[in-house]
């Protein structure tokens, strides 16, 4: 446990050092998110009723933007190999470094995200679900990405890769999340939608850092 | 932590090794003893496999054929405490540019060893053996490269473990860091640590060498 800690330190040091990261992806998710009136039409009719897909759809892009970075820099300095070698067990460092992201780039975009439906004309009734959807769904947004993020070290345009293996992924967690935050917005039940968000989060945190250790491993080799 | 706490006394053996990467076969029948207070330098030309060989020697790579023993016990099936038996310095110094010289080694020490003996302060300890303590709280990117390996090599002695798995590690450092890290060496060995270096100018005279140009992988030999 103290070596995931010192893990988890060092990476949000390194977040707040750089800090150019976090900002980034939150500066890519409000700018998503503000061109869709300007495509669509400031029709407030239009913009309430598609706002939480807006939302969700952008935060997906968003939690893509900084997931190639995720071990590749580790990758490339070395830094990996030796975590790798660390006793602790691999798939309890992966969760750490997934922990750091989230904390850098998932929560950030819940504290925005009030605005953002404020932007969307969508009707403050659904704020909170929102919110509670995208922190149920982000965690398993960061943990699906690991596992793209370390299958594709190494390649080229990792990147782009990287998307193409993980959004399809993200697709339940849309889905749900989207559909939480519509219920809300009708006066409908809004809880099983969450509750299964909450499971779908549970399974990638069972998961994901298997798949991603064992893809290091695989990538260190 | 001293290095004088634990005194190991081992034996790390390999019998037959092999090891192919990606097509290619590296080396085939590779075996050697290494006991406490050994050192063991693996020569031989450029692509030979001495850099392979240490990644199998750590456990990054699975060997294609043949056994580690640990004391007799395969390597297999404890990679657990394997991993905290080794300390392995790559081809890579791992220093985060963005993070001072002190924090980048605690780091590296807290996710090794599982307490810190705070009284003997190891990081301050193995900088100022290394040559770095007045730059401990510069921010690494500064560094040269030869610092920057220094800095690499600290972590030997401030977290402490039975076997160095060193792959050419004075690469870009100068007289005195290579003297620095030849005492290291000595105390390490003097207190029955052991190590395995590839490197090209072997640090001290009368040592073991094992030239990997030596065992060529047979291409006869069943690989998986």
């Amino acid at each position: 446990m103290n070596s995931a800690t010192a893990l988890l330190r060092r990476e949000l040091r390194l977040a707040f050092r750089q800090g150019g990261d976090s900002l980034l992806v939150v500066m890519f998710f409000v700018l998503v998110v503000v061109l869709f009136p300007l495509g669509v039409g400031p029709e407030p009719g239009i913009l309430a009723r598609i706002g939480g897909g807006v939302i969700w759809v952008a935060a997906l892009l968003a939690a893509m933007l900084s997931m190639d970075r995720l071990f590749q820099t580790d990758y490339d300095d070395g830094s990996l190999e030796l975590l790798v070698l660390a006793p602790a067990p691999l798939e309890v460092l992966v969760l750490a470094k997934v922990a750091a992201h989230w904390l850098t780039t998932g929560l950030p975009l819940i504290i925005v995200s009030p605005l953002l439906a404020l932007l969307l004309n969508l009707s403050p009734s659904g704020y909170g679900v929102l919110a509670a959807a995208l922190a149920l769904g982000t965690p398993s947004l960061s943990l699906i990405g690991a596992i793209g993020a370390a299958l594709t070290l190494g390649a080229r345009r990792g990147g782009v890769l990287l998307s193409l293996l993980v959004l399809p992924l993200f697709i339940p967690a849309l889905i749900f999340g989207v559909s939480a935050v519509d219920a809300a917005l009708l006066d409908l039940n809004s809880r099983p939608p969450l509750l299964i968000l909450g499971a779908l989060l549970l399974l990638a945190l069972a998961l994901c850092p298997w798949a991603a250790a064992a893809a290091i491993r695989q990538a260190t080799e | 932590m001293t290095l004088a706490s634990p005194t190991f006394s081992a034996t790390f053996s390999a019998t037959g090794l092999s090891c192919v990467r990606g097509e290619r076969g590296v080396f085939g029948g590779l075996s050697f003893d290494v006991s406490s207070g050994q050192v063991l330098y693996l020569t031989g030309a450029n692509g030979s496999g001495k850099s392979s060989l240490l990644r199998v020697l750590a456990g990054l790579i699975r060997p294609a054929d043949g056994t580690l023993t640990w004391n007799g016990t395969p390597i297999s099936d404890t990679r657990d405490t394997h991993r905290e038996r080794v300390r392995y310095v790559g081809h890579h110094d791992a220093v985060k540019p963005v993070l001072t010289v002190a924090e980048n080694l605690s780091f590296w020490i807290n996710l090794s060893v599982s307490e810190i003996e705070a009284e003997n302060d190891p990081v301050m300890n193995a900088l100022d053996h290394f040559g770095l303590k007045t730059l401990a709280d510069m921010p690494a990117r500064f560094l040269s490269a030869g610092q920057k390996r220094r800095l690499n090599l600290s972590r030997l002695i401030a977290a402490p473990a039975p076997l160095w798995l060193l792959d050419e590690p004075t690469t870009a450092v100068d007289r005195a860091g290579i003297e620095a890290l030849d005492h290291a060496l000595a105390r390490h060995l003097g207190n029955g640590g052991m190590a395995i270096i590839a490197t090209h100018d072997p640090l001290t005279a009368d040592v073991v060498n094992l030239d990997v140009s030596d065992f060529p992988f047979a291409a006869d030999m069943d690989t998986v």
